[in-house]
C-alpha cells in the first residue's frame, strides 16, 4: 500500500508542481496518473521514487514513512520512459543488476535472470546487447529487470510511450496479464486517457499539481467529476454545451429539457454529451439539436459526424452504414447526459 | 572535352603535390635511419642497421624514452580521472554561470602552459621544490590539458541520459557503483580519447620539460632529440632520424590499439 499526505512540491524556480496530494493506492493495485504534459503527474511518480525530494507532505509504504529515505531503501522498482537498459550490460546483466547490488553470489542471480527472463520470453536475447533489441524488447528486459528485485511496488513512468501503434496494444495487454499474474502495487504514469482507461483498476486525473477526480475508469467515463475530466476522457470528446435555465426548462444548441430540481435561472450552466450517447433522427424532436451534417470522418466500425448547428458543432458516432448524406438536416437525440454548474457535475436525480 | 581532361589533370596534379608535400617527411623518418650517410633529403637507403646502435650507445636515448612514458603516462592519468570527476559534475550539477567558467577555463589553458606564464611558473615549481622533478612536469602539464579535457568529456557526459543514472539509484546503487557501473562504462570511448591526447600532448611537449628538468637522466625523449647534435652544432642526421622513429613508435602503436578497442568518437550535438 502506498499512501500520500498532503504531498506538496514546489521547485526553485517557483513552480507548484505537486500542490497537496493525498492518495492511497491498495496492494495490488493497478493505478494510473492520468494528465496532460505539466500536469506535476511524473513529478508525483518520481517523488513516489525518491528521485525528487517534496516540499511538504509524507509519502507511506506498507505504514512505513521513507518520505526522506533515499530510493534505493525504498523497496520500489521503476521502469523509465525511455527503458534506462543499460547499453553496456548484456540482458542476462541487465536483469540481475538490482541483485548484484544486493551482493547476490553471480551464479545465483544469473539463475534469477534467466528464470524471470523466461516467463518475459527473453530466454533466446540473454546474451545480446540492448543495442541489438527491438524497442518491444528493450521494454520486456526493464521490465524483467524490475521484476527480478522483487519490489513492494513497480513504478512506470509512460510505459507505452515509445513503442510504435500496433506493438502498444500488444504491449497494453500483456502488461495488465502480467501485473494481474505478480499482483504487485503498480503505479504509471500516461498522457493517454485510453492507455489508462485500458490498464487501471483506478485513475487519478491531475491538472496543474493537483487531483482532480480518482475513480474507476468506468466511474470516470461515465461520471467525469469537471468539465476538464469531460473533455480529457474518451477518445472523441464530449459534446459541452452552453445552456440557459428558464424557470420551465433548460435550452441548449436549439433543444429544449425539462429543468432539473436545484438549477435556479442565471445559473452557468454546461450540457454534456458524449458523442457515443447520441441518435441520429431524420425528423424534427423537441429535445433534439438541430442541424446540418457537415462532416464525416470513417473511425471503422463507427462513423465520427459533425453536425452544424447556428452557434455551435456537435459531434456524434453513428454505425457504420448508417451515415447521412453531407449538407442534409438532422437532429441529435441525446440518450445519456451530464450537467455542470460553474465546471463541476451536478448530481443526476 | 579537352578542357575538361586539362582540367582533370591539373586538379590531380595539385593533389599529388599537396600530398608529396606532407608525404616527404614522413618517408624521410621512415628511409634516413637506415641510411649509412643521412641528409635532409629523402633518397632509397644505402641501407644500414649501425645508425640503431649508435643511438643505443648514447647513454640518455632510452632513458629518455622511459622518462617520456612516466611523465605522458602520469599527466595522462591525472588528466583522465581530474577531467571526468569535474565533467561528472559539471554536467550533473546546476552550477551558476556554468558554461562562462569552461571557456574562461579554456581559454586560460593557452597560458597556463604557453610561453607568458614561463616565469611564474618556474618560480612556483622552485618554491615548492618542484624543479627537477616528475611531478613537477606531470602537475604543470597536466594544468594545461585539463580545462579541454573537461570540456570534452562534459560533453560526453551529457549526451548520457540521466535516466541510467536514476534507474540504478532506484534499484539502490551508491554513487560510487553508479559511477563505476554506470557511468565510466558508458563514456570509456571519451576517457580513452582524453588518455591517448594528453600522452601525445605530453609526448610531443619540449617547452616545459627543458625548462623544468635539469638532470637529463630525467629529460623525456622530446628534449634529449635536441641534444643530438655535434660539438660544432652541426644536426646529427643520423642519430636524430633513428631516434625520431623510436621515439614515434609507442605513439603511434597506441593510437592503433585504443582506436581498435575503443574507436575515436566525437558526437557531440548529435542525436542519435
Amino acid at each position: 500500500m502506498i499512501s500520500l499526505n498532503g504531498l506538496t512540491k514546489v521547485f526553485p524556480g517557483g513552480v507548484r508542481a505537486l500542490d497537496g496530494i493525498d492518495l492511497t493506492m491498495a496492494d495490488g493495485e493497478f493505478f494510473a496518473l492520468l494528465g496532460p504534459s505539466g500536469c506535476g503527474k511524473t513529478t508525483l511518480l518520481r517523488s513516489i521514487a525518491g528521485l525528487e525530494t517534496p516540499t511538504s507532505g509524507t509519502i507511506r509504504i506498507d505504514d512505513r514513512d521513507v518520505t526522506r529515505l533515499p530510493p534505493g531503501d525504498r523497496d520500489l522498482a521503476m521502469v523509465f520512459q525511455d527503458y534506462a537498459v543499460f547499453p553496456h550490460m548484456d540482458v542476462t546483466d541487465n536483469i540481475a543488476y538490482p541483485l548484484r547490488i544486493k551482493k547476490v553470489p553471480r551464479a545465483q542471480r544469473n539463475t534469477t535472470a534467466a528464470e524471470v527472463a523466461a516467463r518475459l520470453s527473453l530466454t533466446e536475447l540473454l546474451h545480446r546487447r540492448p543495442g541489438a533489441l527491438s524497442g518491444g524488447q528493450q521494454q520486456r528486459v526493464a521490465l524483467a529487470r524490475a521484476i527480478a528485485c522483487h519490489p513492494a511496488a513497480f513504478l512506470f513512468d509512460e510505459p507505452l510511450s515509445n513503442l510504435d501503434a500496433r506493438l502498444r496494444l500488444e504491449a497494453r495487454t500483456f502488461l495488465k496479464r502480467l501485473q494481474r499474474e505478480l499482483a504487485v502495487t503498480t503505479v504509471f504514469v500516461t498522457h493517454d486517457q485510453a492507455e489508462a482507461l485500458a490498464l487501471a483498476d483506478r485513475i487519478a486525473v491531475m491538472s496543474q499539481g493537483r487531483m482532480i477526480q480518482i475513480g474507476t475508469p468506468a466511474e470516470i467515463f461515465h461520471r467525469p467529476a469537471t468539465t476538464f475530466v469531460a473533455s480529457f476522457i474518451g477518445s472523441t470528446p464530449m459534446n459541452l454545451l452552453p445552456a440557459q435555465v428558464t424557470p420551465t426548462a433548460l435550452h441548449v444548441a436549439g433543444a429544449t429539457f425539462p429543468t432539473p430540481p436545484g438549477l435556479a435561472p442565471g445559473d452557468h450552466v454546461t450540457y454534456g454529451v458524449r458523442p457515443e450517447y447520441m441518435d441520429l433522427s431524420p425528423t424534427e424532436r423537441p429535445d433534439a439539436f438541430p442541424g446540418r451534417i457537415s462532416v464525416l470522418e470513417n473511425l471503422g466500425t463507427h462513423t465520427l459526424v459533425t453536425l452544424e448547428s447556428p452557434d455551435t458543432l456537435i459531434q456524434l458516432v453513428v454505425p457504420e452504414g448508417d451515415e447521412p448524406p453531407i449538407g442534409t438536416p438532422a437532429w441529435a437525440v441525446p440518450r445519456r447526459s451530464l450537467l455542470y454548474r460553474n465546471g463541476d457535475l451536478l448530481p443526476t436525480p | 572535352m579537352i578542357r575538361h581532361v586539362l582540367g582533370r589533370l591539373a586538379a590531380t596534379v595539385f593533389i599529388a603535390v599537396v600530398l608529396a608535400f606532407f608525404t616527404l617527411p614522413m618517408l624521410w623518418l621512415a628511409s634516413a635511419p637506415f641510411d649509412d650517410t643521412p641528409t635532409i633529403t629523402t633518397s632509397i637507403p644505402d641501407f644500414t642497421l649501425r645508425n640503431f646502435a649508435a643511438i643505443l650507445d648514447n647513454p640518455y636515448a632510452l632513458g629518455s624514452i622511459r622518462n617520456s612514458l612516466i611523465q605522458g603516462g602520469g599527466a595522462a592519468a591525472l588528466v583522465v580521472v581530474l577531467a571526468a570527476l569535474a565533467a561528472y559534475a559539471l554536467s550533473r550539477v546546476r552550477v551558476p554561470g556554468r558554461d562562462i567558467l569552461l571557456y574562461v577555463l579554456l581559454l586560460l589553458s593557452s597560458v597556463v602552459t604557453g610561453t607568458a606564464a614561463m616565469v611564474p611558473i618556474f618560480e612556483l615549481a622552485t618554491r615548492l621544490d618542484l624543479i627537477d622533478t616528475h611531478l613537477g612536469v606531470v602537475l604543470v602539464v597536466s594544468g594545461g590539458l585539463l580545462p579541454a579535457a573537461i570540456f570534452i568529456l562534459k560533453d560526453f557526459m551529457d549526451e548520457t541520459p540521466t535516466s541510467y543514472e536514476e534507474s540504478a539509484r532506484v534499484f539502490g546503487a551508491s554513487p560510487l557503483q553508479i559511477l563505476r557501473h554506470i557511468v565510466i562504462p558508458l563514456v570509456r570511448p571519451g576517457l580513452a580519447t582524453i588518455a591517448v591526447w594528453a600522452l601525445a600532448s605530453v609526448w610531443g611537449g619540449f617547452l616545459f620539460q627543458f625548462i623544468l628538468l635539469r638532470d637529463p637522466e630525467k629529460a623525456p625523449g622530446s628534449v634529449i632529440l635536441y641534444t643530438l647534435y655535434t660539438e660544432g652544432g652541426a644536426p646529427r642526421l643520423d642519430l636524430i632520424s633513428t631516434f625520431s622513429l623510436l621515439y614515434s613508435l609507442p605513439v603511434v602503436a597506441m593510437y592503433l590499439f585504443v582506436s581498435h578497442r575503443y574507436g575515436f568518437r566525437f558526437h557531440g550535438g548529435i542525436k542519435r
